[in-house]
């Protein structure tokens, strides 16, 4: 019984339906928390002593690039659930997640130059831990692309798959990258196990946007995931009766 | 001696002929096809000599770019010659066959693999020192670059395994496998010319080596079994 939620996750249907009702709050914490988030960082948060205003990206910045990460795993593992238990349903997470975390990955990617201009003196250098982020954009593409080559989608979805759980052996290397060379991306600052070196008037805003982004990245992997299932699902009886009860 | 042992005993009996076996038959059919030994190799110094070409002859340009330009071009040659690593096999059926023996599938890929090593990686290995005198390597490099190469483009063999086995079924693998190999290989390719750039620096170099030789014992282990089932994914094409 306390099994049962994970059986019915191999339900498109089940899963199609439970979810719809998440929507709208999902919608509405990723909307309240990224303005809370934004206004605080942009507009009250103080300046920051050496970067002053420059600084205040780390707010879109630092949150991307959490997700990016975090996505990698959860595409990987999705991926993983359907190779092992052979879930429909965890192949259309998996493949819904590869865009989102492409995309999160170029927006931290180009935060990361916008910000690196004024404080750095340049939009682009070969370090350690932007070249590894080019790197993990690289490998999302890479699943992205194994996916659209392969014509029948059931191989598609297992070969992107094992695609992705085979890139996780360079997500540790990106996620060290920082403290093992280095270079010029400062370490890390957050830490849940010591005490942030970041000021609390600059790391609460911050929690809120890295919560926000949380709650929008839930809230897109579940159209996305859903916007797949009605595809694939397409010529079953209940997409049809969904269908057509919307209009 | 535990059931275990016995049971261990006879997976290793089963696998261990026909790992042996394969083995001779894959490097006789290298042995046949020698244009396909030397294209990689021919590749390799045909690009290398495109460089001074493109940058300028100057020694010192040469030399300061030439571990890393070896190393890229040891990683294009190896993935080059990859594509059809399984591809003949796939095409004519013996793939199949190879699916259904008893033996995992990890030892056929394990032992593709090593041939492929043997006739693209060690000779480019045992070149490396001659295109590395033409582009005036200081001599502290060559032997730093010779061991560097031949534990990586080993293990280049075997990462690179997963994506020939992955794209096997596509029509026109070329561009795709290099998108889903070239990120697999960064490690490699960072510890490999560390190493050099260390050697030549005139540091000490056995920490890069032994993390080069730590990445080809993971990839020995790990890598055919994620070409293996992607082998059997592809064969569901």
């Amino acid at each position: 019984m306390a099994w049962q939620w994970f059986h019915r996750l191999g339900s498109p249907r089940w899963f199609y339906q439970k979810t719809s009702g998440w929507l709208p709050w999902l919608a509405l914490a990723s909307v309240v928390l990224l303005v809370t988030g934004s206004v605080w960082g942009l507009g009250f948060a103080p300046e920051d002593a050496k970067q002053g205003n420059s600084y205040r990206i780390i707010f879109i910045h630092v949150p991307a690039a959490f997700l990016a990460l975090a996505g990698y795993y959860i595409m990987a593992i999705s991926g993983a659930i359907g190779l092992i238990w052979k879930m429909k349903l965890s192949f259309a997470v998996m493949r819904a997640a590869a865009p989102i975390g492409a995309v999160l990955t170029f927006i931290s990617l180009f935060t990361g130059a916008v910000w690196g201009k004024p404080t750095w003196g340049t939009y682009w250098v070969w370090d350690a831990r932007i070249t590894s982020m080019l790197i993990l954009l690289f490998l999302y593409i890479g699943v992205m692309a194994l996916s659209q080559a392969v014509s029948r989608e059931q191989v598609a979805d297992k070969a992107s798959a094992l695609l992705a759980l085979v890139g996780t052996v360079n997500i540790p290397i990106i996620y060290k990258s920082v403290d093992w060379w280095f270079t010029l991306h400062q370490p890390a600052t957050i830490r849940l196990t010591e005490s942030s070196s970041i000021d609390p008037s600059m790391f609460y805003p911050l929690l809120v946007m890295i919560i926000g982004f949380y709650c929008t990245y839930a809230w897109t992997l579940l159209m996305h995931t859903r916007a797949l299932i009605l595809r694939r699902e397409m010529k079953t009886q209940w997409v049809q009766q969904e269908l057509a009860g919307e209009k | 001696m535990s059931l275990t042992d016995v049971q261990l005993q006879s997976v290793g009996a089963r696998a261990t002929p026909g790992f042996v076996a394969l083995f001779k038959i894959e490097m006789l059919l290298a042995l046949r096809k020698r244009a396909d030994i030397a294209n990689p190799l021919l590749f390799f110094v045909t690009v290398l000599a495109l460089l001074p070409l493109g940058v300028g002859p100057e020694p010192e340009l040469l030399a300061k770019m030439a571990p890393g330009m070896i190393w890229v071009m040891a990683l294009l040659a190896t993935m080059l010659s990859q594509e059809s690593l399984f591809r003949g096999d796939f095409e004519d059926g013996t793939l199949e066959q190879l699916a259904l023996l008893p033996q995992p599938l990890y030892f056929a890929v394990l032992a593709k693999s090593l041939v492929h090593w043997v006739a693209t990686g060690l000779p480019l290995a045992l070149l490396s020192p001659l295109l590395a005198l033409m582009l005036n390597l200081p001599s502290e490099g060559y032997l730093c670059l010779f061991v560097s190469l031949f534990l990586g483009t080993a293990s280049l063999s075997l990462i690179g395994a997963i994506g020939a086995a992955l794209t096997v079924a596509l029509r026109r693998p070329g561009l795709l496998l290099a998108l889903i190999v070239m990120p697999l290989y960064v490690p490699v390719l960072i510890f490999g010319t560390g190493a050099v750039q260390a050697a030549i620096d005139g540091y000490a170099y056995s920490a890069q080596l032994a993390i080069l030789a730590a990445l080809l014992a993971a990839a020995a282990a790990l890598a055919p079994l994620a070409a293996a089932g992607a082998i059997r994914i592809s064969l569901d094409n």
